[in-house]
């Protein structure tokens, strides 16, 4: 992975510049020392490593932009940070950066149930926004499964997505305002209590903007009633190219689960072995899941259980009580834990119009052969967003390349069938080369003059995003 | 110029940079009313026409930014489809007569009121291409549900009235036709129990959908208007716990029926009471529970309605009134949707920006439009 020659004059001033942090901030906030830099080395992207300069971890959004000024003032690159759970590399360091972090933020600042808005600081993670409202029969809707540990903050950077943003949508859709800091230190209040921009979409485009626009230090969050209840249904299909089918086929009828996940045979058996859920050893499995009060929820499975036996299930489990639904999805939410426990493995994350499925589960099929790497599929069936798992041996020399190579030819594939990139991980270091094939250098360039108008030094996560190629000439004249 | 295709359109927008020719971009024109007046060579985007994708399966539809909305509407209906947003219609309040473009929807982000439930025009829309004010062709999202690859254009273009490109197709996300609807209507309220009341309703478990107020008038008592849709027997249920659960607030009956063939959320969409009067017709979002303040606030006199369960507040003043010197205290933002240019130049359309913000999107307009001439002053 290529990334930009760190800024030698830069290195030399390390003792001032964080003696400048030193001045305000408490002592354990100002982290400089490279045994204690490490834990910042790298994201949930394991793979790419590089010690910051150094850490801060401001305690209030007055301090973060205390600590841009300074930045800015010394030309310091920033890598904005949340818990550090992104898979693209998102917040992986340079060596001339001061990463930033905001995980002491984490208060909630108001709640508003007849509003129904939460306002918190970004450093709180995922689930306790909803840990927080929840003795009130409230809920925070996106759901990534890195929930426990992901904070608000990156959610925001990345638009994060879950298994349940089929109904309730991602971030983006459930995210009212922010305070955000400028790369200036200019501290602005975008959105709030209320629906809409005023003039331009402002908080459209720094959600998702990888932590390129601004440190995001609180946000006004959508918190939703909770549903009287839900109920999963598992399905077993004999071929994926039915089990995808029968997906088209549930939302085409009208109606509209609150997730569809599916698992290939690779990921069900290795489940299996992992977290003992239960699950029939068929090739392709399909979780399907509806809420609402007891007879909503019977009308919905009635309809989703008629068309799925057109398909010939070979199993077909409705739960029956609230442990059998936490068997059902048991196994689901172990996935990703449990691959980790028999493999080292990359997770993909294209999306693509459900229709293409059976399509790209053969290709990729074919892929697998040709590479020699086995490939595991666990993804949110119901928007098209994949996620094959491909499955390689780090001790293996050579075996990463060939991994991060099959990697790249399955995005491609996706991009090819009319989807994209990246569903909800984002591109972070990790899609930012394979960006030219789904974008051309003009569609890039709109994206990037944006960047230009917030951060016109380019010193906010710089090496992320696009190809380096792209930026390198207002990476060097900044 | 009437361009037929996007290279056209192109080839016209860079010879205009060149020439510094201002332009100003019209799809139906029936929303022409809506920011400020511009001068300029009209570009007409009604020749860049049809839908290009539709799959009902995966719930997308991909259209040319000049096809009339109606025909979209039409087809997505025909496979029992919708568009999530339930965009206005704001003939009726302009007085004007043109075919509305899914263009025109899209640079404005017209919503209506399922927004509360089902997210605005931009939450829907996931893919765009455009030509910037250099006549360069930008395309952005694409035509899948969930996209973050790279920055996200498209909720910038939607509801920039054409000042930072021309758009030229828009991709969208669709949902489902319920089977069934209900309105569940509470008599007599003011303006504050009506903010309780939708209030109470939307933090019940019923997935409601729609929860707008109109005072009285027209010989009619003050509505308090509830809206679930969903499958038939879902819907009897649901609006049954509801109207248990208003009962507290004062007469309550439920109006079976589909939302969309239904007058009353039609009304209530177009803001039809608001229109007919005689002034200016203002539009203001804010906290639900401050809608009731805000009514307090412009007094008697104004006429208004109620969407969005008391955070969308639509009015009509006598002319000239500052209405956001009125909103001091309350949060949010308020346009001025309709006025003579007059007041329009005294007030501003648009809600001043702060400082730091306003300067963003200063920047962001001059490094779309760097020679200023796409819809130029449009958004003040
Ligand atoms: C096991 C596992 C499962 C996952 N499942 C999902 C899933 O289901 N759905 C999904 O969408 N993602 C998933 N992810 C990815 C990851 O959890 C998300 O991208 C998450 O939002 C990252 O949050 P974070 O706080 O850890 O961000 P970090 O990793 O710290 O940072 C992510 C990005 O945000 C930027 N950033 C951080 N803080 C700020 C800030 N205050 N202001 C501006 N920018 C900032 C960083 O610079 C970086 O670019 C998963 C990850 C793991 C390890």
């Amino acid at each position: 992975m290529e990334m930009p020659v760190p800024d030698q004059e830069v290195l030399d001033r390390k003792a001032s510049i964080v003696a400048r942090f030193e001045e305000f901030l408490p002592a354990e906030a100002v982290i400089s020392d490279p045994n204690e830099t490490r834990a910042y080395e790298c994201d949930a992207l394991t793979a790419y490593r590089c010690q910051p300069l150094a850490v801060v971890l401001p305690g209030s959004t007055e301090e973060v932009a205390a600590c841009l000024k300074i930045c800015h003032a010394e030309g310091v690159p920033v890598v904005p940070r949340g818990a550090g759970t992104s898979l693209a590399g998102g917040s992986l360091p340079t060596s001339d950066s001061i990463v930033i972090g905001v995980s002491r933020m984490n208060a909630v600042l108001e709640t508003d149930y007849e509003n129904r808005f939460i306002k918190v600081q970004t450093g709180r993670t995922n689930l306790s926004v909803t840990g927080a409202v929840e003795e009130n029969e409230f809920f925070y809707a996106p759901d990534p499964s890195s929930q426990l540990a992901c904070a608000i903050a990156g959610n925001i950077a990345m638009n994060s997505g879950g298994a349940h943003c089929l109904k309730y949508g991602v971030t983006t859709n459930n995210l009212m305002g922010v305070r955000m800091v400028t790369m200036q230190g200019e501290i602005v209040d975008i959105g709030g209590a209320f629906l809409d921009a005023a003039v331009y979409d402002l908080l459209g485009v720094i959600c998702g903007s990888e932590g390129q626009l601004g440190i995001v230090t609180e946000a006004t969050l959508r918190i939703l009633r909770k549903p009287e209840g839900a109920r999963p249904v598992l399905l077993g299909f004999d071929r994926s190219e039915v089990a995808g089918a029968c997906v088209a086929d549930i939302i085409k009828a009208g109606v509209l689960p609150v997730a569809i996940e599916f698992m290939d045979r690779p990921c069900i058996r290795a489940t299996e072995d992992f977290a003992h859920a239960g699950y029939p050893d068929v090739e392709a499995l399909l979780i399907v899941e509806v809420e609402g009060s007891e007879a909503e929820i019977v009308e919905q499975l009635e309809k989703i259980k008629t068309i799925a036996r057109k398909h010939n299930p070979s199993e077909l489990r409705e739960s029956a009580s609230a442990e059998e639904s936490a068997a059902i999805w048991k196994g689901r939410k172990a996935a990703f834990g449990a691959m980790g426990q028999i493999n080292d493995y990359i997770c993909l994350d294209g999306t693509i119009p459900v229709s293409q499925l059976p399509l790209v589960l053969r290709r990729m099929e074919e892929l697998s052969k040709e590479y020699g790497l086995d490939v595991a599929n666990v993804f949110h069936a119901g928007d098209g967003n994949l996620h094959p798992l491909i499955l390689f041996d780090a001790n293996k020399p050579g075996d990463l390349e060939t991994c991060e190579a099959m990697g790249a030819e399955i995005l491609k594939l996706c991009v090819e069938v009319g989807g994209c990139l990246t569903g909800e991980h984002g591109v972070g270091v990790e899609k930012r080369d394979l960006m030219l094939t789904q974008y051309n250098e003009g569609d890039l360039e709109a994206q990037v003059r944006v960047k230009d108008v917030f951060d016109g030094k380019w010193l906010l996560n710089p090496a992320k995003v696009f190809p380096l190629i792209t930026t390198r000439a207002r990476r060097e004249a900044a | 110029m009437k361009p037929k295709s996007e290279t056209e359109l192109a080839d016209a927008v860079r010879v205009s940079a060149a020439k510094g020719t201002r332009l100003q971009i019209r799809g139906g024109g029936t929303r022409a009313g809506l920011g400020h007046s511009v001068t300029g060579e009209l570009v007409d985007v009604t020749g860049l026409k049809g839908i290009s994708l539709y799959e009902p399966g995966a719930l997308t539809i991909v259209a040319a930014a000049g096809t009339p909305l109606e025909t979209i509407e039409k087809t997505l209906a025909k496979e029992g489809q919708r568009l999530p947003f339930e965009p206005m219609d704001h003939r009726a309040l302009y007085g004007t007569n043109g075919k509305p473009t899914i263009g025109g929807v899209v640079a404005a982000n017209i919503s209506g009121p399922r927004r509360i439930q089902a997210g605005a025009c931009r939450d829907s829309l996931i893919g765009v291409r455009f030509v910037d004010g250099e006549g360069t062709i930008v395309k952005n999202g694409g035509r899948v549900m969930k996209n973050v690859t790279g920055y996200d254009l498209v909720k910038l273009m939607a509801g920039s009235h054409g000042t930072l490109g021309v758009l030229t197709e828009v991709a969208f996300k669709v949902l489902p036709m319920p089977e069934a609807g209900a309105t569940v209507i509470i008599e007599g309220l003011d303006y504050k129990n009506a903010c309780k009341a939708m209030s109470a309703a939307l933090t019940a478990p019923y997935d409601v959908n729609g929860a707008a107020h109109l005072p009285e008038g027209a010989g009619k008592p003050a509505r308090t208007c509830i809206r679930v849709e969903g499958f038939e027997g879902s819907v009897k249920y649901r609006s049954a716990r509801l109207k248990e659960l208003l009962a507290e607030f004062g007469d309550v009956s439920v109006e079976a029926g589909l939302a969309d063939s239904g007058r009353l959320w039609q009304q209530i969409r177009d803001a039809e009471s608001v229109a007919a009067g005689e002034g200016d017709v203002w539009r203001m979002s804010v906290k639900p529970s401050d809608g009731a303040r805000l009514a307090d606030a412009l007094g008697s006199d104004a006429q208004l309605q109620f969407d969005w369960g008391g955070g969308l507040v639509w009015a009509c003043v006598s002319e000239g009134t500052n209405v956001r010197a009125l909103m001091k205290g309350i949060d949010g933002h308020a346009t001025l949707i309709r006025s003579s240019d007059a007041t329009a130049r005294e007030l501003g359309v648009f809600h001043p920006e702060p400082a730091p913000l306003a300067k963003i999107s200063a920047g962001l307009r001059s490094r779309f439009d760097p020679h200023g001439i796409l819809n130029p002053g449009r958004m003040g």
